[in-house]
């Protein structure tokens, strides 16, 4: 039955939302279809198609709903041709039958209205798409299960207040809405990406799930570039989870992790996906960036063979279509690789001053690695021991006094 | 979780009884509609036995056996792998398939905790 549920609801909720126009009342007669149904397949056997049955259940008490309420008598009129439609062109067993890749866009675009804030969009998005309780959704963002209630309950309530639409935008419209689609998606990848191992294995399935929700978009709408490429980012970064953490739970860098054990299927998703996001029109959005620096880590069969003057080239890309302070930095580390520590060094020296990462442990520890690459170890030390200090990861921490330990080391032999 | 999907097909039947348009149609619009769930991440229809090799290890010794292979019945004619959240959510899938005949099975693939 969870299973059933687990393939059948983000369908039955968004064909539902697109008859009543709110995903509240929707979720909730797919619920009801779901207690029907717990009920009666015990006695009378799960049906050949589950998913048509739940849908005609759950529309039997959409009409018996909005016959109780008489309200809108035209709507109702609507909601009867629309099934009749339904029925006529697909006949009464098969009306879920059909694609229904519209209703579930719709719902993906109402799910992440741009209305709701992002916690919002993100609890509402895994509840009607990933099918996820609430009590799942509360143990993967480690957050109590009545925060997360009260917050689908106030992003349901907000939709309704703001007369949010059950529609698939097109054109410019759609444009401006798929930011905020991708960057929920994205959220939701990280929140699985950041937990380590050994902890609930509800965060790492976040992953997962977003990659789901990702390789379902890029089917439904394949012509946007960007959706491609949030799909390959997130294939290659999942390519390598679990390759970053060390048997005792510590975190691996990039540069330091076994290669044999990136998942080659994922990576070579991650490029198929990534071409795709390249071949069609238009500059680069930066998501297809950060893949395309992703695929430069990907292709490289040692760390020694990495593309860094092409990872160089690329955040330049990234540092013009989204300048930040982070961007810089990271991009001061590619240089470093590819025109040596000094290059890298002088760019670093640069951000000291930045006010935002001003607590940002990895500028010291950026700044530490280069200065040892140089040789000052003891400026070096002094950079790891400040970036211990302001992380408040205890594993991270442990890391850079150790790198501060061996520059020490390496100050007294040389 | 990720499963692999055996379709293990009757190897008589299978060179006596192609699939009709009407098949392929059919399987190829549930086919679609598992990707379209984002449920797909790899597939592959393997040519027949006849086509194909294999080799016994007996410590240093290597014997390669040309196909068709000597079984008739149960031989893997294509593969899938699966994304999915339980091994119900994949038997709900498989349930859900086109096919009339053969056997499929489908069995988990280990992963490191967390992926």
């Amino acid at each position: 039955m969870e299973a059933i549920w687990r393939i059948e609801s983000a369908r039955l909720i968004a064909g539902l939302a697109r008859v009543v126009g709110d995903i509240g009342t929707a979720e909730e007669l797919a619920q009801d279809a779901l207690v029907a149904a717990l009920e009666q397949w015990p006695i009378s056997g799960v049906p050949e198609k589950p998913g048509a049955w739940l849908m005609g259940t759950a529309r039997h008490h959409a009409i018996d709903l909005l016959r109780r309420r008489q309200t809108l008598q035209r709507k109702h009129e609507e909601i009867g041709r629309d099934i009749q439609q339904a029925q006529e062109d697909t006949g009464p067993a098969s009306a879920i039958d059909g694609d229904g890749g519209d209703d579930l866009l719709g719902l993906i675009f109402m799910a992440c209205h741009p209305v709701l804030s992002k916690d919002a969009r993100v609890a509402l998005t895994l509840r009607v798409l990933g099918g996820l309780t609430t009590e799942e959704i509360a143990r993967g963002f480690l957050t109590p299960v009545s925060t997360i209630a009260q917050r689908i309950v106030r992003a349901k309530r907000t939709l309704t207040e703001a007369h949010a639409r059950f529609e698939v935008p097109d054109g410019a419209e759609r444009a401006a809405r798929l930011p905020s689609v991708l960057e929920v998606i994205y959220l939701i990848f990280n929140e699985g990406y950041s937990a380590t191992a050994g902890e609930d294995l509800v965060r790492p399935a976040l992953c997962e799930e977003a990659l789901r929700l990702g390789r379902i978009l890029a089917e439904l709408i394949p012509t946007e570039a960007e959706v491609h490429g949030l799909v390959a980012l997130m294939e290659i970064q999942a390519s390598r989870l679990r390759s970053r953490v060390g048997p005792s739970g510590e975190p691996v860098l990039l540069l330091d992790q076994d290669r044999a054990h990136w998942d080659r299927l994922l990576i070579s998703r991650g490029l198929t996906a990534l071409e795709r996001a390249e071949g069609l029109a238009g500059a680069m959005g930066p998501y297809a960036l950060q893949a395309a620096i992703a695929a430069c880590h990907a292709r490289a069969a040692t760390a020694a063979e990495t593309d860094w003057p092409r990872i160089v080239a690329l955040y330049d890309a990234v540092a013009q279509l989204a300048p930040s302070p982070v961007v810089e930095l990271n991009r001061a580390v590619a240089v470093g690789m590819a025109f040596g520590p000094a290059a890298g060094l002088d760019l670093v020296d640069a951000l000291v001053q930045e006010p935002a990462l001003k607590a940002y442990h990895l500028l010291p520890a950026v700044r530490g690695e280069l200065l040892r690459k140089l040789g000052r170890s003891e400026e070096a030390r002094a950079e790891f021991e400040r970036a211990a200090s302001l992380t408040q990861n205890v594993v991270e921490r442990k890391l850079l006094l150790r790198r501060a330990a061996e520059c020490t080391a390496e100050r007294m032999a040389g | 979780m990720r499963v692999l999907v055996l379709a293990k097909e009757d190897h008589q039947t299978q060179a006596a009884k192609p699939p009709t348009p009407e098949a392929m149609a059919e399987f190829q619009k549930f086919n679609e509609e598992l990707v379209k769930a984002g449920v797909v991440i790899g597939d592959g229809r393997l040519y027949p036995s006849s086509q194909g090799k294999r080799m016994r290890f007996d410590g240093k010794k290597r014997t390669v056996i040309d196909g068709p292979f000597a079984e008739t019945k149960e031989l893997v004619a294509g593969y899938w792998l699966w994304q999915v959240r339980s091994m119900d959510e994949a038997l709900e899938w498989l349930k859900r398939s086109p096919f009339d005949a053969g056997t499929y099975e489908i069995r988990q693939i280990m992963e490191f905790e967390g992926m």
